[in-house]
């Protein structure tokens, strides 16, 4: 991000260019993959882009860096300023429901920069989002600024401008569609992967101990089944349900997630029906893969844009007992499977 | 059609609407279309697409909405569950 300090009679104030470039870009795939993601922070104040004057708009936001690239990105050939909120680098949605980007930080914020030095109106656009944790009225109260909630996606705001300060309809509803959702993908992915490695060690290993033959054949002749199932399972549960979301049946995620597990885990047993023949080495897996789908599936409640708290205590007061009690059918299972398979019965 | 709509009959969203003074930020705010504006009064008009977050409740200026707000994740709730707090999203308590 290339900075030039432009001088104002608050001092100097860095101004940025509307251009994303290479580093920037980068940037964004890298914190979507979660590297590094809580440090990817600019600092807050006050930054100018194109040439600003005192009649100029302020543009309020949170110090996340992919979200102030955003913003940044959306005003090529806008003169604006923008005044970045201290929210410990989160967004401006998650962190208004925290309270950080909120009147209190804004009106600080305010102070902070010598706002009302640079700029002789009192006006502030902040996002829709933020209105969870900012109270337009107190700050009209205590700071005189009038808070004007400007469009949800950063994209809009040039249109939201262009119209004198009007945002449409549809800049006021947050979506969930399907690019959205993937760009999601990546973190629901990681935790998952690293919980399923627990386990796949661990019932690898227990596999190798239990078995009749060689550590290694019954580690091999096991971990396969155990490895891939699990995959399957994080397939299901943390990309096709995120992908297929509006498509799944049922209302509650974890529905969604359970569903989509047991397709994954009947299309299991269908392919080793077909190719090996013996079926009981997968049958504790039918009974894993649409649990542990379901909870991840439910897991993506919390990144999703529509889901409320009481809706989410509702459906896990039902899908939680229901996916633990399915992961110890699951678990006895699969060692009476393990113990059956190496000819011997409890 | 929205596809979107979470469960039924669930949320604790409320409207007093003698206090309702129709100024309309509700309406504004809401990312879900929950809210509007009939005969300069507010009313829930899509009561199950309300999300909590919130955002009405805190800009009226009338004190006329009610919420348990609050975000509508599973990874807070069992967060909470077990008696962690945190710096990142996935916590319930708020300031």
């Amino acid at each position: 991000m290339n900075i030039w300090n432009i001088s104002t009679p608050a001092g100097p104030v860095p101004r940025v260019s509307t251009r994303l470039n290479l580093a920037d870009r980068l940037g964004m795939c890298r914190v979507r993959w979660g590297i590094g993601r809580m440090s990817y922070t600019v600092e807050p104040g006050l930054y100018a882009v194109g040439e600003p004057d005192q009649n100029s708009e302020v543009l309020v936001t949170a110090n996340y860096r992919m979200t102030f690239d955003h913003v940044r990105s959306a005003l090529s050939n806008l003169d604006a300023w923008i005044l970045v909120l201290d929210t410990n680098g989160i967004n401006v949605w998650c962190a208004a429901g925290k309270g950080t980007f909120g009147t209190k930080e804004l009106l600080s914020r305010i102070e902070a920069s010598g706002l009302t030095l640079v700029i002789n109106h009192r006006r502030l656009i902040v996002p829709q989002l933020g209105a969870v944790g900012i109270a337009a009225h107190h700050v009209k109260e205590l700071s005189g600024f009038r808070v004007l909630y400007g469009p949800i996606e950063a994209r809009d705001i040039n249109e939201y401008l262009a119209n004198g300060l009007r945002a449409s309809g549809s800049m006021r509803r947050k979506t969930f569609s399907v690019r959205e959702r993937a760009a999601l993908i990546p973190m629901e992915l990681l935790p998952a992967l690293k919980y399923m490695a627990v386990i796949a060690v661990t019932l690898t290993l227990l596999a190798g101990l239990m078995g009749s033959g060689s550590f290694m054949s019954d580690v091999l002749r096991f971990g396969k089944t155990t490895i891939a199932s699990l995959l399957l399972a994080v397939a299901a549960g943390a990309v096709l349900v995120p992908l297929l979301l509006p498509y799944l049946p049922g209302r509650s995620f974890s529905m969604k997630g359970f569903w989509m597990g047991l397709a994954t885990a009947l299309a299991v047993f269908l392919f080793v029906l077909k190719t090996t023949g013996s079926v009981m080495i997968v049958v504790p897996w039918i009974v894993l893969i649409p649990a542990l789908s379901s909870f991840l599936a439910m897991n993506f409640t919390g990144s999703s844009t529509y889901t409320s708290l009481s809706g989410v205590r509702r459906e896990m007061r039902i899908a939680v007992p229901l996916q633990a009690a399915a992961s110890i059918l699951g678990v006895i299972l699969w060692f009476g499977t393990m113990l059956t398979e190496r000819g011997r019965v409890l | 059609m929205n596809r979107f709509v979470y469960l039924p009959d669930v949320v604790s969203l409320q409207l007093n609407d003698n206090r309702c003074t129709g100024c309309g930020m509700c309406a504004i705010v809401c990312p879900h279309g929950v809210m509007t504006l009939e005969n300069g009064r507010a009313l829930i008009a899509d009561r199950d697409a309300c999300m909590e977050c919130g955002a009405c409740a805190r800009n009226c200026p009338a004190d006329a909405i009610a919420v348990q707000a609050g975000v509508g994740c599973a990874q807070a709730v069992i967060n909470a569950a077990l008696g962690r707090t945190g710096k990142a999203c996935c916590t319930i308590d708020r300031e």
